[in-house]
């Protein structure tokens, strides 16, 4: 069974199988569930699409659906789950990866569109065992309450922090030809794409301000 | 999402040639905008042409001194660029006061110019909307119409243009580059872009079907000082209620000249040349401002919710007129 099959059953068809199985006093397999029949597509070649990209430095091939949101993709077919599912519209963050070291909503791209992407994750960031240096500063400073948007607030913070390296200017900053003071008010533009529902911000600028200070990014 | 199939594009006439042979197919390009649209079925396209990885994405300086800006360049990356920043800090301005980091790093030039109106009811497909279903009437004539446009709207639709880079451009006379199905290419001025929504508010821009934006061409800058100024409901990541996109050029407490475009208040971004002509007219650059920002609004009216941004808009011409001339206001 490849990771794609494993999630080919929803969780009903689980559920409904399991009932089944335990109504019945029978053995079943997920395999033996009829497959979610592909929707006919007038014109269509193919239903699937195959894209290749690398995800946390590992090379992978995934046959998808091309409505699978690269958050899907990560989330439901890789089990990468520590990209979370917020709003899914681009509005709360939750979701924000990094393809070729840039942050985006994942929830908003389509997964057959990275064919070739270098894709980076919250579990390509760091492990519990070996931290990255802004996972290290958010537990020091208490920079979450639920955890919900953390995941997207490390992996958008590390990469905001690249681009302030790169001289990117934000909102706030006071003059487009000179190098960018990373003041709260900066760090708190920035970020203005990752809501905290908890409202940590507070410890997540500190955080944030901690990680950069250390140069360990 | 309504299935549909997927295809990668090599260049751009190709791209727009497999769009404009399927009056059912779209162009993607960032997808910030349409794949939040297909999410709530408000865009059904059967089959995507991927014009994301075109060689459009370069900016380079043009020989009349302006600037050629692929369609594909990033927003983050049109914002951060030094020549941007440096002869076009309008345009930088614009780029940094719209979405989060996240969502420039996505969006493109192109798709900036064409992304939809964020009025509630075009998104929302349980409710009648002009623009999203024709013919089915406007929800926002008499419902909560406080982001909608208070100039240049018709009954058939209140909506406003999101988009602040547009405004921008707007300002700075750009003109928009395009390749249509059949290969012939056209440069459309960016004041000449969009459609009034009383010519039927389905159709939002002049393009025709399977027609590419492959760059946008900016010409030299304007002389003055550029200020672009927005307001809005919350101090970062939110659409403008009003937004001022000016030039100044002024020498020694004297105006003489400029530029005024307005983002939020209407269909599209909105210039007015007898605006741009009263600065300088007027002795007391104050009085200038004030005469501008009437020019601006003339015709202006609300729908209720709304009617604020008439004072708001004037009040931030004269504001952002006044920042740009270096005079206090």
């Amino acid at each position: 069974m490849t990771e794609t099959d494993f999630l080919r059953l929803s969780r009903r068809e689980v559920l409904e199988a399991s009932v089944a199985a335990a109504a019945l006093g029978v053995c079943t397999s997920a395999a033996a569930a009829p497959p979610e029949a592909a929707p006919a597509l007038e014109g269509a070649a193919q239903p699937t699409f195959e894209v290749r990209f690398t995800v946390n430095g590992t090379p992978k091939t995934l046959s998808l659906d091309p409505r699978t949101t690269l958050l899907d993709a990560l989330r439901e077919h890789l089990h990468l789950t520590g990209s979370k599912k917020g709003c899914d519209h681009g509005q709360c963050g939750a979701c924000t990866v990094m393809v070729g070291g840039q942050r985006i909503n994942s929830c908003l791209t389509l997964a057959v569109m990275h064919e070739g992407d270098e894709v980076t994750t919250i579990e390509g960031l760091g492990a519990a065992a070996d931290l990255h240096p802004m996972q290290a500063a958010f537990l020091r400073h208490d920079g979450f309450q639920c955890g919900y948007c953390t995941p997207g607030q490390i992996c958008s913070s590390v990469a905001m922090l690249k681009e302030v390296e790169a001289g990117w200017p934000s909102h706030v900053t006071e003059d487009l030809g000179i190098a960018i003071d990373l003041t709260d008010a900066e760090i708190r533009e920035r970020m203005s794409g990752n809501l905290c529902r908890c409202a940590a911000y507070p410890n997540i600028v500190a955080a944030i301000r901690d990680a950069s200070e250390g140069g360990a990014l | 999402m309504t299935p549909f199939t997927y295809e990668r594009a090599i260049d751009a006439a190709a791209a727009a040639r497999a769009v404009a042979e399927r009056p059912d197919a779209a162009f993607i390009a960032g997808g910030t905008n349409l794949v939040d649209l297909m999410k709530l079925g408000v865009a059904r396209p059967k089959h995507l042409v991927d014009v994301s990885r075109l060689k459009l994405d370069t900016i380079a300086e043009s020989e009349d001194g302006g600037l050629f800006i692929g369609a594909q360049v990033k927003n983050s990356a049109l914002a951060a660029d030094a020549r941007v920043r440096g002869a076009y800090p309008l345009l930088s301005r614009a780029l940094l006061a719209g979405a989060s980091g996240q969502l420039r790093n996505a969006a493109s030039t192109g798709g900036n110019l064409l992304q939809r109106t964020r009025c509630p009811y075009f998104t929302n497909t349980a409710t009648p909307c002009n623009k999203r279903s024709p013919g089915s009437g406007c929800s926002a004539l008499g419902g909560f119409n406080r982001i909608h446009a208070v100039l240049g709207a018709s009954d058939a639709c209140i909506a406003t243009h999101p988009s602040d880079m547009a405004v921008a451009m707007t300002a700075l006379d750009a003109q928009v580059r395009t390749v249509t199905g059949d290969g012939a290419t056209r440069e459309i001025p960016m004041s000449g872009l969009y459609r009034d929504p009383a010519q039927g508010p389905e159709a939002e821009t002049v393009l025709t079907h399977g027609e590419l934006i492959t760059a946008v061409r900016l010409p030299p800058p304007p002389p003055g000082r550029q200020v672009y100024r927005k307001v809005r409901d919350r101090a970062s990541y939110a659409f403008a209620l009003v937004s001022v996109a000016a030039v100044v050029d002024a020498r020694d407490g004297q105006v003489l000249g400029g530029r005024l475009a307005l983002g939020g208040v209407a269909h599209k971004p909105w210039r007015v040349s007898e605006a741009e002509q009263t600065l300088g007219a007027e002795s007391r650059p104050e009085a200038s401002f004030a005469a501008a920002a009437d020019a601006a609004l003339k015709g202006a009216h609300g729908y209720g919710a709304n009617d604020f941004k008439i004072d708001l808009a004037k009040r931030t011409i004269r504001r952002t007129l006044a920042d740009a001339a270096g005079v206090s206001s």
